[in-house]
């Protein structure tokens, strides 16, 4: 093969990541006005676009950029501007790892791909801190510093949940755990199923963990600050992480690309299906439950999920011995 | 953790918070469509107050018991010389009816008090303005929405005959 064939690879792979990254979250953010509004009784967005409001999430992206773009007289300047896009880089970057199919279906395998993508993860928790702190806001500092106590809390059971999965399948990499996933691990890892899922929602800071952003006691935590494009940058974040908390769990705990039938032509089909299945939960949720209070998000975390990981990961190490 | 932990298994409430907003999502939204659909309105919707001229008699009692005083009726009295009788009678004619439905609440006093069926109840509702001083409507207006009145309900078979139809049994 020689240098083109490479180098057009590589291109078509990015250009398929760039895709998802901007498609996958409209996809997310449209069913979520239509599944919380019909939970609602209502009927969401029905004109933008004419057919039941398709096009409502990018008539919202042509309005936040004609928005004017307003930085605090005591913000720290540059640090407020770069937060917002450092909140959305990690997220590209884990979508680039995640297998979409057998055989290589991924953009860039990672032999180390799961401990890539939790270690890419933290970084979000800089890009809040950063947002909170630069915005001279006394609202944007409070939600940041919940959000910071609730990220780095859940940053444990997380990687515990996911630790129980990669010491079942004895390798690191998502492809491989994938590979080595078995139906039965449904019942056998559950517990970290939940601990994952649940922990995932509360980094993405998403309903009953949104205490940081908290709209009816904290404006709008540490996005207080933030219009226009800048804005649309958090939202946009906050999708994609539903995409890509979506697409871990159905890669670690659901299987990934196996399904029913035809694994090896459709199983690209399969992740998505999954994906989007646990991203609808991920809404169902959000409509159902009220917010958890500050102190009752770190119990959670602390008294419920961590010894329930460690129970999984001493669990998973007798069966795995035994 | 409340009292009452006899009743509630733990998650329960969870489980019964996800299933009710699951079941909301499979029903039909409430929503109106309305610009695009016309709702569908009870016949006797209170929804503009319609005038049959004709049956006026400026008798000013619709005015009077208007709780906000939201009707201007102004008449003058003509002489008709009818060939014949004794003496000319007089008539009232009306020169000006006009309801401000910027002050009317919609009670419907007047249409019950109108001894002669003046006053109608139509289901009309589309007659908002952007200036509020354009509500005022004079009696040509509010004749036009007499074509929007629904026809009276039938009369109910197993109920008493009209006062009126047993007076004329009894004359026949």
């Amino acid at each position: 093969m020689g240098a083109a064939p490479v180098i057009l690879d590589i291109a078509i792979r990015l250009a398929a990541v760039l895709v998802a990254f901007l498609t996958l979250p409209l996809i997310v953010g449209q069913m979520e006005h239509k599944v919380m509004a019909h939970m609602q009784g209502r009927l969401g967005p029905m004109y933008a676009g004419a057919f039941h409001g398709w096009a409502q999430l990018i008539a919202d992206g042509v309005k936040f950029v004609q928005k004017e773009e307003i930085v605090p007289d005591a913000a720290d300047r540059r640090v407020f501007r770069l937060a917002p896009i450092l909140a959305l880089l990690p997220y590209l970057l884990i979508l680039m790892v995640i297998p979409l199919g057998p055989d290589g279906l991924v953009a860039q395998g990672l032999d180390i791909g799961l401990f890539f993508v939790l270690a890419v993860m933290g970084v979000g928790v800089v890009a809040v801190l950063m947002a909170a702190w630069s915005s001279g806001s006394k609202y944007s500092l409070l939600g940041g510093l919940r959000a910071a106590a609730q990220l780095l809390g859940y940053e444990l059971p997380l990687v515990l949940s996911a630790a129980s999965v990669a010491m079942a399948a004895g390798t690191l990499s998502l492809s491989g755990i994938v590979e080595a996933w078995q139906p039965w691990w449904l019942a056998w890892q559950l517990p970290a199923l939940f601990v994952f899922f649940t922990a995932g929602l509360a980094e993405l800071r998403r309903p009953p963990f949104d205490a940081p952003i908290a709209d009816s006691e904290l404006v709008f935590g540490y996005m207080t600050e933030y219009t226009g494009l800048r804005f649309a940058f958090f939202l946009l974040a906050e999708y994609v992480g539903i995409v890509v908390i979506s697409a871990l769990t159905t890669v670690l705990f659901l299987g990934g690309w196996k399904g029913p039938f035809l694994d090896d032509s459709l199983g690209w089909a399969w992740t998505l299906l999954k994906t989007m299945a646990v991203a609808f939960v991920i809404i169902w949720l959000r409509v159902a439950y009220p917010r958890l209070r500050e102190d009752q998000i770190q119990r959670f975390c602390w008294l419920g999920l961590v010894p329930l990981a460690l129970a999984q990961l001493v669990l998973t190490a007798v069966v795995k011995v035994a | 953790m409340p009292e009452d932990s006899a009743k509630s298994t733990p998650g329960k409430g969870l489980l019964q918070g996800l299933g009710v907003t699951l079941k909301t999502m499979l029903k039909p939204a409430h929503t109106e469509q309305y610009p695009d659909v016309q709702p569908k309105l009870p016949p006797r919707t209170r929804g503009v107050i319609a005038l049959q001229e004709e049956n006026c008699t400026s008798c000013m009692l619709c005015a009077r018991e208007c709780p906000d005083w939201c009707i201007y009726i102004d008449s003058h009295k003509e002489t008709v010389e009818v060939p014949g009788a004794a003496r000319p009678r007089q008539k009232n004619v009306l020169d000006r009816f006009a309801i401000d439905f910027s002050l009317c609440m919609y009670c419907g006093i007047c249409i019950e008090v109108c001894p002669f069926d003046a006053l109608y109840w139509s289901p009309e509702f589309e007659y908002a303005e952007h200036d509020i001083r354009n509500l005022l409507h004079e009696k040509d207006h509010l004749g036009q929405w007499m074509a929007t009145v629904p026809p009276p309900p039938a009369h109910d078979p197993n109920g008493e005959p009209a006062k009126e139809q047993t007076a004329a049994e009894k004359k026949r």
